[in-house]
């Protein structure tokens, strides 16, 4: 059966927009399948590599402003973006890695904070090339949501297999040595540095092309969108850690999960504090409707201090465990 | 015919010399054993040898090339494998991953690299536990794997970095035999020891050590009984009065 839940999840995605023709659930697995991407990018630096980064947004928002430039400033498509967003984030992350991977452990991960910052600064500042705050706006090229939502989701089936099959390969045994103990994989003569690198440039690549479906999509960024430390870097953190950091299957899941959560949020618990509002027609429940809405990641943290208490390895990681819990209750119920 | 050998090799920690101005060289094929007491510098003169530290001063020479400031890995890729005396298991992933990871050194695809960690383990009679998460090995067993994973690098010189101790009598003499037969598959040995037994019965020469400088070499008789030997380890009573 466990052998099977990816080829008939695989099915349901497929059929999925035939079937739903609702486009606001299009809209949202659009998200999930985006964000299936940028946690199974992120999943490889820390998952795999044991290399923390805070820093996804860099090369999410470089591969969306490529999209943008090259509709904004060579006047061409911003499907270009899709070609060479992916080698435009690997150019952030070559050199940042490059001097960044001498630093271990949570230093890596201040530096890789900052990089997220610098990048957003540079956007914001650098008006004559960005545009700055005011953003770039692209006109979409499709009117219906399914072109997006089948690109979408051959690029999430494509760095899944990807990743599937780099970790089957050396690189992959090298990553996992590297996140196991750095000493003893570099005395076993392994190039740790190097191979830190092409596990950046790995999560970078794929990153940023999805940054660049982003913008497609979305038609507008701005700094704040695209290079965003909690909506992006953290987000993606949380996709993975929720998922199961170090799975393959965990961003997977995880992203379902937060997009899910996200949405709850953002709408205020599916509209009921709105409708408490207009029914008690209080000011203070339409104070308190309107700051909900915005509190999505007062939620992420109470969601991750759940998961990091009762499900360390995540969801998936977690799993025997989750069923473990079930089968009790149940048997519970059954003995009483 | 010389593999192996350092030059006046020093370090310091600070004002501290860890390792001051140790020399020797080791023969192709033979077991050399170094032997100190505690904080002598026998670990430091290791991470010397494997470039954890850079040493202050002095030349390593490895099969006529000087290998002093080449990086780790490449010091391994060369073919000098080493074992750790607090031992880092790859402790998530199962004992035959272990050994595939460092076999992938020399072949680079996974149908080559887990025929060489299968041989590899049952080389090292550890292919009963083959697929155990690495950390649920005793330390007996993680002391094996770690001489399992460098002799799947396949190196020409294997430093071991007391291997034996912790283990039980019955461990001892497994321990002992496994020495002996990497040794006869021509691979040279630096052996750093504290129990007597093993360092006696296996090693072909001794080179001692304390307080980071050379006291005694030779053969075990001879360092066994060396008066500045017997100091170090017993007092200096023991090695005049009697």
């Amino acid at each position: 059966m466990k052998k099977y839940t990816p080829y008939i999840l695989l099915f349901v995605l497929i059929i999925f927009p035939l079937v739903v023709r609702n486009s606001y659930y299009q809209h949202l697995m659009i998200l999930v399948l985006i964000w299936v991407v940028i946690g199974s990018g992120w999943n490889i630096i820390p998952g795999y590599t044991g290399q923390v980064s805070f820093g996804d947004a860099a090369f999410f928002g470089t591969g969306a402003y490529t999209a943008g430039l090259f509709a904004s400033k060579l006047g061409m498509s911003a499907w270009w973006g899709m070609a060479f967003g992916g080698f435009a984030a690997m150019a952030i992350a070559f050199p940042f890695g490059w001097i960044c991977f001498r630093l271990r452990g949570a230093y890596f991960a201040l530096a890789s904070l900052a990089l997220n910052e610098v990048c957003r600064h540079v956007a914001t500042v650098w008006e004559s090339l960005t545009n700055g705050m005011v953003g770039i706006l692209v006109m979409p090229t499709f009117v219906s949501k399914i072109p997006y939502y089948y690109v979408a989701l051959s690029l999430a089936v494509f760095s899944i297999i990807f990743i599937q099959s780099v970790m089957k390969s050396r690189w992959g045994y090298y990553f996992l040595s590297i996140r196991e103990d750095q000493d003893a994989a570099e005395s076993l003569g392994i190039d740790t540095h190097y191979y830190k690198m092409i596990s950046l440039n790995i999560a970078a690549f794929l990153t940023g092309i999805t940054g660049s479906l982003f913008m497609n999509y979305m038609g507008f960024i701005d700094p704040e969108v695209v290079f965003s430390l909690h909506d992006i870097s953290i987000m993606a953190i949380l996709v993975g850690i929720v998922g199961g950091v170090g799975t393959i299957y965990g961003p997977v899941v995880g992203a379902f999960v937060m997009v899910a959560v996200h949405e709850f949020f953002r709408t205020g618990f599916l509209g009921f504090f709105k409708t408490l509002a207009s029914v008690t027609g209080s000011d203070f429940v339409n104070t308190v409707a309107k700051y909900v809405s915005q509190a999505h990641v007062l939620g992420f943290g109470i969601l991750v201090v759940l998961v990091i208490l009762y499900l360390p390895n995540g969801i998936v990681g977690d799993w025997d465990k989750i069923i473990g819990i079930f089968t009790r209750f149940k048997r519970k119920g059954e003995s009483s | 015919m010389i593999l192996f050998k350092i030059e006046n090799l020093v370090k310091y920690f600070g004002g501290l010399a860890a390792v001051n101005g140790v020399s020797f060289s080791v023969n192709r094929g033979e077991i050399f054993g170094l032997i100190g007491p505690n904080g002598s510098g026998k670990t430091t003169i290791f991470n010397l040898i494997s470039n954890f530290h850079k040493p202050s001063g002095g030349k390593i020479i490895f099969k006529d090339k000087d290998i002093t400031n080449l990086k780790t890995n490449k010091i391994c890729r060369l073919g000098i494998g080493r074992t750790f005396q607090v031992v880092k298991p790859l402790g998530r992933l199962t004992v035959l991953d272990n050994v595939i990871a460092s076999a992938f050194l020399r072949v680079h695809n996974k149908t080559e690299a887990t025929k060489v960690a299968l041989e590899t383990l049952e080389f090292c009679n550890l292919i009963h536990r083959k697929d155990d998460l690495a950390k649920s090995l005793p330390i007996g067993e993680r002391k094996r794997l770690e001489i399992t994973r460098s002799m799947a690098t396949n190196p020409d010189l294997l430093l071991l970095d007391e291997t034996a101790a912790g283990l039980n009598p019955g461990e001892l003499d497994e321990a002992i035999e496994l020495i002996k037969k990497i040794r006869d598959r021509g691979v040279t040995i630096i052996i750093v020891e504290h129990i007597m037994k093993v360092i006696m019965t296996i090693s072909d020469r001794i080179h001692a050590i304390n307080f980071g400088q050379t006291i005694a070499e030779g053969t075990p008789e001879e360092v066994a009984n060396d008066p500045a030997v017997i100091e170090a380890y017993l007092g200096e009573e023991y090695a005049h009065g009697k």
